[in-house]
């Protein structure tokens, strides 16, 4: 999305009709005709309240707007339930990749350990590397659908609507 | 290898030409030159067609042909690239495809510019993209003249010449008249036949040993000629501790770079929201470790047919493993069902090749025309007359980066192939994945760091290569008369991958001036809601 589409959009107000999400917004869409009163209007006490005249050219209402978003409660608890599943996450299959790489070059009489038939320590391993990037990969995609995807989609909404920014 | 395999190789390789040249013709005949259109498809396809073209973009030659040779050469230790490469797919999927799709219009430098000044960061990001793709592209065309030419006989060096001028030239077919529509849609019809090829070659093998992966393991560690240490790591990177230190640098690289890839990066571009980005990754992981799980078997199921002695006497890079065990398991040279698996698996390896390079060469076409020419140049005109005059830029640009790959695959024919691959991810690791991360989760960073990122990490990769045994000082260098092999290790991933990351928090607290809140605060928002995206 170009600025300069967001900010022809804002000032005419106009939001197209062929937008694909259009069903989505449909509730409550008579009211927006202008930012400020959309702004007033979104979410009670917790967002922003009304946007400052423009000081320059840079501190325009579009950025006090993504500023207000960005500070909302709303916001900050998506952010905070992606961080909390994610930095973890990260953290847990490097340090479980990099265990395993420095493992097969440094210990490799511990990796070929047998334990059933033909497979080893080594085998196991590997195969647990599958298991897991496969494990996390379903967890991954559990946790953003149920936990954060209707609560970003609604974020982005208010958000399209104070910017005046639904054209595609 | 007869001429029968040969021959009905060659009318496979034909068919699939002419069916991707009519997916191109058929996608180009409706096109409207725009930049969206050209770049990303128009963006409307489905999480499971871009998860196809994911998994097309991601398993080349190196990995059908090559892991699995690696395999039934080395045993365990070719098991450890695959899965570096899997594993990479969790840092994409976790840190880097919803946010990118979010933030980003067609290229890298689109989401790091987004709060950053465009300039500076367009030309450090564009010219990283360009680097790593050529690379990549090098890498891949020197393995198809090597490996085509191999399995359709003529081992000569006109042959291979050839062969990378006819492959260079049909990419760039692709690219310039399809743009990412036929690019994506030549992928899925690419990853569909590898995935049919491999598993029905996994599926032979298991039949081979009654299903029972236990005989098949310990047949491979007989007839490898090592025992049990056919099992276990160490047979190709135990010698001593700088292979030791060079593996654990190709690891970290291998896992890092994947995310750095901007013919992967691209991809996301081409679904219409970030949950269909996440699908798409779901779905390609899915494929792709099914894939890698299948070159398990297969690359254990050639040592244990073959033997890896016969494996090394056809090449000595194991690079024909997988063919010489489609000839046995169809049945053995002269037989029908031989001479069908060899020439499907010649024809699948060809097809992989072509789709993989024109993918890159179409990013590498976006980062030159989207980002160092589009920087370069004063606006004029309308918004939409600029746009075409970038998209025929990019055309062009696909076809000098083809010719600029062309070139230099010539010149470097006798490289190794998998050294390439892994220097494009350490290159990648080091210039392109720090200044992604920083821009999407630090608040401070700011436009000197996001610089300092790139080129501190691109520089120091390419010297290091430059410096190490891969370039000089050994018989298998690319100048065997000379040495000024100062850095000991092939892979310059542990040097290079924190140097890029340290000097991105260096340039940013050295910086004069502080990050940008409000685009700071409209990029996070951007990047985790979608609100505002293309």
């Amino acid at each position: 999305m170009d600025k300069q589409d967001g900010r022809s959009a804002f000032e005419s107000g106009g939001v197209r009709l062929d937008d694909p999400w259009y069903d989505a917004l449909a509730s409550g869409w008579g009211e927006l005709d202008g930012a400020a009163e959309a702004a007033a209007e979104w979410g009670g006490g917790q967002t922003p309240r009304a946007v400052p005249a423009p000081e320059d050219e840079r501190s325009s209402p579009h950025d006090e707007i993504y500023l207000a978003v960005q500070r909302s409660a709303a916001f900050q608890e998506v952010r905070r339930r992606y961080r909390r599943f994610v930095l973890p996450g990260t953290a847990v299959f490097l340090a479980w990749y990099l265990a395993y790489v420095i493992a097969a070059t440094a210990a490799p009489g511990l990796m070929s350990h047998r334990v059933a038939g033909a497979l080893n320590v080594a085998m196991l391993v590997g195969l647990g590397q599958f298991a897991t990037t496969f494990l996390l990969t379903w967890a991954y995609a559990r946790h953003a659908r149920l936990r954060r995807d209707s609560a970003a989609l609604d974020i982005r909404w208010e958000t399209q609507e104070l910017t005046g920014g639904n054209v595609r | 290898m007869t001429y029968d395999h040969q021959a009905l190789a060659w009318v496979l390789f034909s068919v699939f030409i002419a069916v991707t040249l009519a997916i191109t013709t058929w996608v180009s005949r409706r096109r409207h030159g725009s930049a969206e259109e050209f770049y990303a498809g128009g963006r409307l396809f489905s999480p499971m067609e871009n998860g196809f073209a994911i998994a097309g973009d991601y398993m080349s030659a190196a990995s059908f042909l090559g892991i699995s040779g690696l395999i039934a050469l080395f045993g365990y230790d070719g098991l450890l690239y695959s899965v570096g490469f899997l594993v990479a797919w969790l840092v994409v999927l976790f840190l880097v495809a919803e946010l990118v799709r979010n933030c980003g219009r067609f290229t890298l430098a689109d989401v790091v510019a987004a709060r950053m000044r465009e300039r500076p960061v367009r030309m450090a990001a564009g010219a990283a993209s360009v680097t790593v793709s050529v690379l990549y592209l090098v890498a891949q065309m020197v393995g198809a003249g090597s490996l085509v030419a191999l399995l359709l006989g003529g081992t000569g060096q006109q042959a291979r010449t050839w062969m990378v001028i006819g492959v260079g030239a049909l990419m760039v077919v692709y690219v310039a008249f399809g743009g990412m529509r036929a690019t994506t849609w030549i992928q899925i019809v690419k990853a569909v036949l590898l995935m049919g090829g491999a598993i029905a070659l996994t599926v032979l093998v298991l039949l081979r040993f009654h299903g029972d992966f236990n005989v098949l393991l310990n047949t491979a560690a007989e007839r490898s000629g090592h025992g049990r240490d056919f099992l276990a790591p160490g047979l190709k990177y135990g010698e001593d501790w700088i292979s030791r230190l060079d593996f654990i640098s190709l690891g970290i690289a291998l896992v890092l770079g994947t995310a750095g890839l901007p013919h992967i990066l691209s991809r996301f571009y081409t679904v219409p929201t970030a949950r269909s980005a996440r699908r798409s990754v779901v779905w390609s992981i899915g494929l792709i470790g099914g894939f890698y799980l299948m070159t398990i078997v297969l690359g254990f199921g050639a040592a244990a047919v073959l033997g890896s002695d016969a494996v090394r006497t056809s090449n000595t890079a194991g690079n024909t493993a997988v063919p010489l065990l489609a000839l046995d398991l169809g049945g053995g040279a002269g037989s029908t069902g031989g001479t069908v698996l060899f020439a499907v698996v010649a024809a699948v390896a060809f097809a992989t090749i072509l789709a993989v390079v024109a993918g890159i060469t179409l990013a590498s076409s976006a980062s030159v025309a989207h980002d160092l020419y589009a920087s370069l140049r004063r606006p004029r005109g309308t918004a939409q007359d600029a746009q075409r005059a970038e998209v025929t830029v990019a055309r062009i640009a696909a076809v000098a980066v083809g010719a600029v790959a062309i070139g230099l695959a010539l010149l470097a024919q006798d490289l190794n192939v998998a050294f390439l691959v892994g220097l494009a991810f350490a290159v990648a690791a080091s210039a392109n994945l720090p200044v992604l991360l920083y821009t999407l989760f630090w608040r401070r960073f700011t436009t000197r760091g996001a610089v300092w990122s790139v080129y501190g990490g691109l520089l120091p990769s390419i010297t290091l290569v430059a410096l190490s045994p891969v370039v000089s000082g050994s018989r298998e260098s690319l100048f065997p008369g000379m040495d000024f092999a100062f850095f000991p290790l092939d892979n310059p991933g542990v040097v290079s991958i924190p140097l890029g990351f340290l000097m991105g928090w260096l340039g940013t607290v050295l910086s004069p001036e502080a990050a940008d809140e409000a685009r700071h605060a409209e990029t996070e928002v951007r990047a985790l809601t979608g609100a505002g995206a293309a």
